[in-house]
Parts: structure tokens; C-alpha cells; sequence
């Protein structure tokens, strides 16, 4: 810490840097700045009063962008000038978040001259956050940034930085190339993800199966969901080693846990129902080594997921059950854009599309898009008579 | 002036120069992984390379004196290659087992354990409290702090019946969408917003605020002969969107904010459907810096999972084998009126039937 900046006392804060868990004071320590010295002040005057001293507020941001910076200034900038503006700058993330140890240096020389030296590795969207940016360096830091091959993410009712799962750059269950993916989307859609012209936000998430490591089908708009259609494949010599190894009860862990009874374990072999199975995944993941999705490879899209404002927490739900994930992904391409040309044109200022779709029905949302309704976007058809018919007869007066 | 043009729109770079020679080489070929010990997996490629990830815990804010020196680390054992994953957790790609423990000692000494793969309690995602966000009804960073070094042992150890997952948001907005998570510990403003009416003329547009309030709480009001709002009290969620656009609608309040407990969601489709999280705790302080009520809730909720789920059951399927009142009579957790849910579809979730154990 250099002589001239003064230290503050944090004896609340303190108390964080001990345990066993990587301590978040340490790092606001860490980075020494004055920015870091004075957030940490207001941190621990939060801590003292039970209460945040953050102000939203401001349209800043950097010159032709509508989105990527989050104004953000303390509420008592007499008392913490060097975090009296405090924006947050979300860049968008290599798809997978893999980095060599020299793009992890460039993001922290850059934001070592020009910001706080804080950031988050990553935000909840996926973005690299950048925390603590005064106004007057947000295009120094974004000349630097795109000098380096980095650009900004989304914010505001615009198209938000697409993420995935790692897929099949390390994981064998990926039923497609997550990451591929996600890279050509965010590439086709730069204008959409920088200039926010929607109703409201529009997430896209990728993930290669249906464990769904991005947590897609709670956490964006559309979702990708990997899956297969053919058989599981089976290594016989691997399901009995596992039976062999002791671990692993086949009965009881893997076949009486199915969610659609199609296993069958007899001691030596085991048996599966593929025409039954519902792809849950669960056999697979608890015997790696002999089992695996099968060779025809796609992924189901959901729809409309969303966080409880305004209208209450959705899970996303089946929109297309199966379809190829195929470069250049013209077909999804297509669908999307009649979903945000309906939903720009009819939904509300806010209204996510899952809540849209809430609004004027599936069944109209589905007519309007192109789209023909199949079974495997419900658990069951309605129960109530309350019905819209269309195709009656009219009176010949 | 620079003769540069400005660049703008090239999106993020390209992943395929961020991976390592191992991954490039079998991208698309992996056959099976094997998790080895606490925090280290090997994957196998159909060629017969493998591809080890050492996995070390994150606070996630991060200095940039730490990313230099996860760098440094990979430089050293990784030939350079390092990612980050979807919570928050730092992976070292190490191509060769020998620098296996060596990267572990260093991250140790460092004071990043290692651990959070298979059966045990990842890292726990969160949002930015009273760090950065304006919204927030609690600190995100320093419950996280206290909670997971409370249960740093199921982190380090693969000690649970299946995953666990916990995840804190400061607010209900939840940037963090903690809506599905086995725990998800929330913060919860349950006031509406205090307005200082003489601030409001100076400091804010009437017709944005109004727009800004997704139930219509918010109407135009003239107070002492000055423009400014009313807030129609029932209807407010305390979302804090009109304090986005308008500080004179101050939202925080000490004494009231606090914290809830939601419990059972999952986004995995393995076994059973994704599901939401339930209340389990409508209310707990804000008692800074360690918030002993939440690190002891919590704790209390990890060990009725741990002594009573089965192999591979996550918390929601185990409460759902067990049945709601079981849960709350395992817990010791009082069952109010607030458990009830009041929002649109509510009577979803009223028991039609008889079907009660009887506890």
C-alpha cells in the first residue's frame, strides 16, 4: 500500500479474512488501490448500519453501445470519494470460460490502470465483471479491451451474453458442440446484445445434457438442453466391473432409481428398455465408464425461463423436443427471430418472453410463430372447458 | 488522434485459442471421466489421452493480484491453460498427473482448497450484496463467507448423499436465480420504500418511476404541494425497481431486511424433473460480519439431508419421499402461514387429498 493513501480501520471485515474458505476482505485488500480502500470503507460502514449505500442511476456507458456498463455510484461520495462512481463493466466471456494464463494477465493489466482491481470471475450471467469503473475510463478501458480481442457483454433489455456448459472440449456427455454454439450465436448477434431494442432481456444458455450444468432450464429465455434419440450405449465388461468394484448397488442405485422403470439388472447383464427411457441421465452419471448417450445427437430448445420479477418464477418448457445442432444453425436462427419479432412487436415494456407467453397462451404463441403443438410440450392438456375454438361453423344469415 | 478505427462489435474471442493441446486434439472424443479424489478428475479420451482438472473454491470477487497468481500457477503446472465453471470454482487443465499434488500444496498454501466435485457441497454461487448492488437486502459475499467455512468439510470432502448445491441472492430479482437450488438463502427486504418527497422533483422522472413498478404500487401523488408519488402498500413486492430509478425511494431498512431459506430446487433432469425451491425459513437477521442465525439454519437443513437422503438424492427428492411434514419435524423448523403460498396459482399447492403420514 503506497505512503500517501490512508489506511482504514474494518474491524467487522476483519473478521472474514480468517476460516478456511478463500476470504473475499482479502481480496478487496489485495487489490490496493485507492478505489479498493474506499470500497472496503463503505463495505464495512454497511456492515455497521445493515444497509447498502449503492446508487443505480445515469445512463453511462461507452459511445455506440446501449448495454455492458451498469451505472453505479455510492450514495456517500463525501465520505468515499474514490468510489463516489463505481460502474460495473461486463465483458463478454470466452464460451467454456477457458483462458491461457497470458488473456488472464491482459484482462488484469488493463484493469490494474484503469479500474479498482476488482472484479468477478464471473458475474452470474457469465460475463468477466469488471467492478468499480469511474466514467471518465470506461472508453480508455474499452479501447484497450477490444485492442486485445475482447468486447463487451449485455445489459439492459437486450440480448444478454449467450454462456454454456464446457461440452465436448471435456465432457463426454455433450450431445453437441455447447461451446461452438454459443460462440456463433454471440457472434451473430452482436447488434442485439449491444443495443438493447427488446421488451426486456433475452437470455440464451447452452448446455450439452440434461444435467444442464448451466442451470439453463431456470435461467434463460431459451435453452438448448443436449439429448439423444437412439439407444444408451452399453460397455457389458464396464457394468460388471462396477457391480464387481462394490461401490455401486445396480438394483438399488441405478435401476430402481429410473424414473421410467426401463432397466432391468439380472446379476450379469443389464437390460434397457431405450424405447421408455426419458434421457434423465441418471444411469449414466452414476457408471461413467459403461454407459453413454447415444450416437444420434441433438438437443431439446425450452423456452421462457425467468427469475420471479415481475410476474413470479418460470421454468422454461419444451418448444422444440428434438432438432440437429448443426453450424450454421439456420433453422434456429429462423425460429428465433419470429420469436422476437412477436414478442417486440406485443410484449409489455418488462415482460419476459416466458410471461408473454403466459399472457396470450401457448396455443397462440405457437400459431403465430409457425410452430405446430406437440404433445411433448405438456404434462397433460387442459382440464378446464374454458375453450377458444376457431373453427366453427357460422351462421349463414 | 490515433489512426487506429474504433473496433467495435467483434464479440468475445474465439475459445479455440484458450485450450489446451489435449483438448483440441480430442474435442468431441472424450469416452469417460473418473473423479479420483477430492477435487481431481481425469478424463479419458476415446485415443487414450487423458486430461486431468484440479478444482479449487473461489469468493468469486476477485482481485486482479489473485488472477495473476492463478496465472503464475498455471504457467507453472498446466502449461498455461486454466477455466473458470458455472459456479465460480477455478479448474487447472493439468495434462500431466505428476503436477497434480504440487498444484494442490501451492493453491493450499495459497488459500484455495481444493475440492467441490462428486457428492459434496460445490461452490456457492452468489450475487453482489452490499458490495455493488443498490437493491441489496443483505451482504451476498459475507454470508457466503460464513456459511461456507461452516461447511468447508463437505467442500473438501465428497461426504454427501448426492450434490448439493447452495446459492445466495441479495434480493428477489435474483441476478442469482437461486429459485432452484437444494438451498437457496435469499435476501428479503419487507418494506416498502420510505419517499423522500422533497428529494423526489430534484432527483427523478414522475412518469419513469411510475412506469418502473411492475405491480402498479406506484401512482403520482401531490405531497405539500409538491409532484411526487404514493406507494399503494399491499401491493408492493419490494422489488426496489423504483429505487433503480429513483434514489428518493430508499428501500433498504436495517431493522427489517433480512434473510429466508428456500430449500429443494434442482435444475438437473436426472431421476426427477427440475424443480423450484421451497421456503423453509421466512425470516432470519442480518447480523453482520457472520450472520451466526443463517450459518446455523443452514448447517441444521445440510445435516437432516445428510443423516436421512439416500445414495444419490438430492434434497428436493428426499423431502419428497419423506413428504413436507416430515421435513419441517426433522428440522425443527415452525411451520407459519407465511409457508402458504399467496401469489397467483396458489391452490397448486394445497393438498387435495388425504394422503398424510401421520407424525
Amino acid at each position: 500500500m503506497s505512503e500517501e493513501r490512508k489506511k482504514r480501520e474494518t474491524p467487522l471485515l476483519d473478521e472474514l479474512e480468517s476460516g478456511p474458505w478463500p476470504s473475499f476482505v482479502k481480496e478487496i485488500k489485495k487489490a490496493d488501490t485507492a478505489m479498493a480502500d474506499d470500497l472496503l470503507g463503505v463495505l464495512e460502514r454497511s456492515y455497521e448500519e445493515k444497509i447498502g449505500h449503492w446508487k443505480h442511476g445515469g445512463l453511462v456507458g461507452v459511445m455506440g453501445y446501449g448495454g455492458g456498463v451498469i451505472g453505479r455510484y455510492s450514495d456517500l461520495p463525501q465520505d468515499f470519494p474514490e468510489v463516489a462512481e463505481f460502474h460495473t463493466i461486463r465483458v463478454n466471456q470466452p464460451a467454456g470460460w477457458f483462458y491461457t494464463s497470458d488473456a488472464l494477465r491482459t484482462i488484469a493489466g488493463i484493469w490494474e490502470r484503469h479500474g479498482s482491481g476488482m472484479t468477478n470471475m464471473h458475474g452470474s450471467t457469465g460475463d468477466i465483471v469488471l467492478l468499480g469503473c469511474k466514467t471518465q475510463e470506461l472508453e480508455p478501458v474499452f479501447a484497450e479491451l477490444t485492442a486485445a480481442g475482447f468486447d463487451l457483454g449485455g445489459s439492459g433489455s437486450d440480448m444478454r451474453t449467450p454462456s454454456c456448459c464446457v461440452g465436448q472440449a471435456r465432457c463426454e456427455w455433450a450431445c453437441y458442440d455447447t461451446m461452438g454454439a454459443c460462440y456463433d450465436f454471440t457472434q451473430t448477434y452482436q447488434d442485439e446484445l449491444h443495443r438493447p431494442a427488446f421488451p426486456y432481456k433475452y437470455k440464451l444458455k447452452f448446455s450439452g445434457c440434461p444435467n444442464d450444468c448451466v442451470a439453463s432450464v431456470a435461467r434463460s429465455d431459451m435453452s438448448f438442453i443436449g439429448v439423444w434419440r437412439d439407444e444408451i450405449k452399453v460397455d457389458a465388461e464396464q457394468v460388471k466391473a462396477y457391480a464387481a468394484g462394490g461401490k455401486l448397488d445396480i438394483q438399488k442405485d441405478v435401476c430402481d432409481r429410473c424414473p421410467t422403470g426401463c432397466m432391468k439388472w439380472d446379476g450379469a447383464a443389464l437390460e434397457i428398455d431405450n424405447a421408455n427411457c426419458v434421457k434423465c441421465m441418471h444411469c449414466i452419471n452414476a457408471m461413467p465408464k459403461a454407459l453413454a448417450p447415444g450416437d444420434d445427437r441433438g438437443a431439446a430448445i425450452l423456452i421462457g425461463a425467468k427469475a420471479p420479477i415481475v410476474g413470479g418464477a418460470l421454468l422454461a418448457s419444451v418448444f422444440v423436443p428434438f432438432i440437429k445442432m448443426e453450424p450454421p444453425y439456420e433453422d434456429i436462427k429462423e425460429l428465433l427471430s419470429r420469436i422476437w419479432d412477436l414478442w417486440a412487436e406485443h410484449g409489455k415494456n418488462r415482460e419476459r418472453v416466458g410471461e408473454f407467453i403466459q399472457r396470450v397462451g401457448l396455443g397462440n404463441f405457437l400459431e403465430q410463430i409457425g410452430l405446430d403443438p406437440v404433445p411433448e410440450m405438456i404434462t397433460a392438456p387442459r382440464a378446464n372447458p374454458y375453450i377458444f375454438y376457431q373453427d366453427t361453423v357460422e351462421d349463414e344469415a | 488522434m490515433s489512426a487506429s478505427p474504433r473496433k467495435t462489435d467483434i464479440g468475445p474471442p474465439n475459445f479455440e485459442k484458450f485450450l489446451p493441446p489435449v483438448v483440441k486434439t480430442n474435442y468431441g472424443q472424450w469416452k469417460y471421466h473418473e473423479i479420483l479424489k477430492p477435487g481431481v478428475m481425469v478424463h479419458v479420451a476415446a485415443s487414450g489421452d487423458k486430461l486431468y482438472t484440479v478444482r479449487a473454491a473461489s469468493p468469486r470477487l476477485l482481485s486482479v493480484a489473485t488472477i495473476r497468481m492463478f496465472a503464475a500457477l498455471a504457467d507453472r503446472f498446466t502449461g498455461g491453460f486454466l477455466r473458470f465453471t458455472s459456479r465460480n470454482n477455478v479448474e487447472f487443465l493439468v495434462s500431466d498427473p505428476a503436477n497434480i499434488d504440487p498444484l494442490i500444496a501451492e493453491l493450499k498454501k495459497e488459500g484455495f482448497p481444493v475440492g467441490g466435485i462428486g457428492p459434496s457441497i460445490s461452490n456457492c454461487v452468489h450475487t453482489q450484496g452490499w458490495v455493488h448492488c443498490h437493491s441489496a437486502a443483505s451482504d451476498a459475499s459475507g454470508v457466503v463467507k460464513s456459511v461456507m467455512d461452516d461447511l468447508y468439510p463437505h467442500f473438501a470432502n465428497m461426504d454427501m448423499p448426492g450434490k448439493l448445491r447452495i446459492a445466495f441472492a441479495c434480493c428477489l430479482n435474483m441476478c442469482g436465480a437461486v429459485h432452484c437450488s437444494d438451498i437457496a438463502i435469499l435476501g428479503i427486504h419487507r418494506k416498502a420504500p420510505k419517499i423522500k418527497h422533497g428529494d423526489v422533483p430534484k432527483m427523478c422522472e414522475i412518469p419513469s418511476l411510475v412506469s418502473s413498478c411492475p405491480t402498479g404500487a406506484v401512482r403520482p401523488a401531490t405531497v405539500d404541494g409538491l409532484q411526487s408519488v404514493e406507494i399503494i402498500e399491499e401491493q408492493c413486492m419490494y422489488c426496489g425497481n423504483c429505487f433503480t430509478v429513483c434514489p428518493a425511494m430508499k428501500i433498504a431498512d436495517a431493522e427489517n431486511d433480512g434473510i429466508s431459506i428456500w430449500v429443494g430446487g434442482k435444475v438437473s433432469n436426472a431421476r426427477t424433473e427440475p424443480k423450484f425451491s421451497k421456503l423453509a425459513i421466512p425470516f432470519l437477521p442480518n447480523n453482520p460480519p457472520r450472520w451466526p442465525e443463517v450459518v446455523e439454519a443452514v448447517r441444521n437443513i445440510v445435516d437432516a439431508y445428510a443423516g436421512n437422503a439416500r445414495k444419490f438424492e438430492r434434497m428436493g427428492e428426499w423431502i419428497d419421499r419423506i413428504g413436507w411434514p416430515n421435513f419441517f419435524k426433522l428440522t425443527d423448523i415452525p411451520f407459519t402461514r407465511y409457508h402458504i403460498d399467496d401469489f397467483k396459482h396458489a391452490g397448486e399447492t394445497f393438498r387435495r387429498s388425504v394422503h398424510v403420514r401421520q407424525v
